[in-house]
This record gives structure tokens, sequence and C-alpha cells, in this order.
């Protein structure tokens, strides 16, 4: 899973040098930043969880945390420049999943991390917010959630419990 | 995107006849929602039945769909799946929407007995 898929991408991945972890019974993937890609990098990763021994709620948690950072990563980090490259990492540590999403776009604003929104959903039906949701997301269903400014890379590491899940549904 | 239409008196149900509703399909889903809503029946009946992945693009999309729902006009929501339930309940948004559990429960319920 590592190499074969990632040929067309030439020597961009010779800057991302892959974390411990790959060929470890974790998960490595680079892949370009766009909408089409993050579907396959989502696809191939609650594969693995899976295979890890996730639970399906913890897949779909897990799935759902993914897709906000990566959307967010496609929509805001190459702006300028209109393409990148984003390295995903995941392992397993007891019943959490750790995960780290790197990219070689533009920092967060402030190179800080997003705070949660929280909407305020008694408004009038025109009024409600239509985006806005994703930090939100990410925050509820992750822990020990960290970004780093890393040389011209951005960081992003937490971790998901999935035993945590089963209770409360 | 596959949107399947089906109209019962004043009721228009749209089926959703793909599983992702994220980022890679949000605008598109909200321009073909517009169209079916603006101009539509009273009552359209968004089915999620087949939809197993909402991300807040989607969740956006939806909403943005409700909004278009003017006067008269009411966008319901039926048949979330679990995992798409999950994403309406994290982001409160059950509390916004009218959330039936199917499409026939719709349809047989009192709002069209008639």
């Amino acid at each position: 899973m590592q190499s074969e898929p990632l040929s067309f991408m030439g020597h961009a991945r010779d800057r991302h040098r892959a974390g411990p972890i790959a060929g470890n019974g974790g998960l490595h993937l680079l892949f370009p930043a766009g909408d089409r890609s993050v579907r396959r990098a989502l696809s191939a990763s609650v594969a693995a969880f899976h295979d890890m021994g996730v639970d399906r709620d913890g897949c779909d948690f897990a799935e759902l945390v993914l897709a906000e950072v990566l959307n967010n990563v496609v929509e805001h980090a190459f702006t300028d420049r209109g393409h990148g490259i984003i390295e995903l990492e995941a392992w397993r540590a007891g019943n959490a999943l750790s995960l780290r999403i790197r990219d070689d776009g533009m920092p967060m604003p402030g190179e800080r991390l997003p705070a949660a929104q929280r909407h305020d959903l008694t408004v009038e039906t025109h009024e409600l917010p239509e985006g806005g949701f994703g930090w939100g997301i990410i925050h509820d269903l992750t822990r020990d959630l960290t970004y780093r400014r890393d040389g011209a890379r951005n960081e992003l590491t937490f971790a998901i419990d999935f035993t945590e899940f089963d209770a409360s549904t | 995107m596959e949107l399947g239409i089906r109209d019962t008196g004043d009721t228009r149900v749209v089926h959703v006849g793909e599983a992702r509703i994220d980022a890679a399909v949000a605008i598109q889903f909200k321009d073909q929602m517009r169209d079916l809503i603006v101009g539509g029946p009273d009552r359209v009946i968004l089915d999620l039945s087949a939809v197993t992945f909402v991300d807040s693009s989607g969740l956006g999309a939806i909403v943005a769909a409700m909004k278009q729902a003017v006067g008269p006009q009411q966008l319901e929501l039926a048949g979330l799946t679990r995992s798409v339930a999950k994403v309406f309940a994290l982001t409160r948004m059950d509390r916004v929407f009218t959330i039936h559990d199917s499409v026939d429960a719709v349809l047989a319920g009192p709002a069209n007995a008639e």
C-alpha cells in the first residue's frame, strides 16, 4: 500500500520521510490534496482501521474526523499554489487510534489550532449555519489534539479512543 | 449526482442514490436540491436511507437545501443510517430538522391520511 499507487507523484514523496510506524502494522499514506484523492484515502484508512481491530463506531468516527481534517487541508492549505501532498499515518495503541496528518501547505492562521465554533441553532431557519462544523467535530471526537508548524510543514496529531463510543451508543 | 424523485400528492420524495454526501459532491447536491425544492410541492422529504457518510460539507449542503424551502414549504429528512444519524447528533442538527424513521413512515402518517 505504501508506494505502488504513488509512482505518479515522482520525487514529491522524497520530501516526506515515513514515520516510525510505517510497515509496522500501521497505516501510511501519501496522496495529492484533492476531493477525490481524499475519498480514496478515507476508504483505505477505514479498511486499515478495521483490520487493526477498531470497532464499527470507532471506524465511523475516525472516518468523520479524518474527512474534516483532510477537507480542511484541501480547502485552505494550498490556496496559494493549488496543489500539494498530504501524508497520513495511523497506528493502534491499545484501545486508541493515534493519527498524524502532515502537509506542506500554508500554515494554519496564526500558526494555531482553530477553536471549535459553537453555533446558536435556535435562530430562524434562514440564519442557520451552512458551514463551520468541522473543527467542532474534530475537537469533540479526539483527544490530545496538537498542531505544530514544523519548518514548511503542518503537523496535526491526535488520538481517537474507540472503546468509549460503545458505551454512548 | 443521482437523486430519484417521486411525487405523491403534495409530497415530493427525493431519494439520494449515492453513498456519500461529502466535500466532493456538496455543491452539486446543493444545486440539484435547489432545483427540486424551488417551485416544488409544499412538502419535500429527503430520503437518506442509502447514504452512509455525510461530512460537514454535506451537512452544510443539507442545511442549505432546507433554507431553500420557504413559505409553506418544508424540507424533512427520512431514513438516516446509523453513521449519518451520529453526525446530526454530534452537531445537534438533529434538533433543527424534522427527522422520520423512513419514507414509508412519512407517507403512512397523518399528514397524508387524506
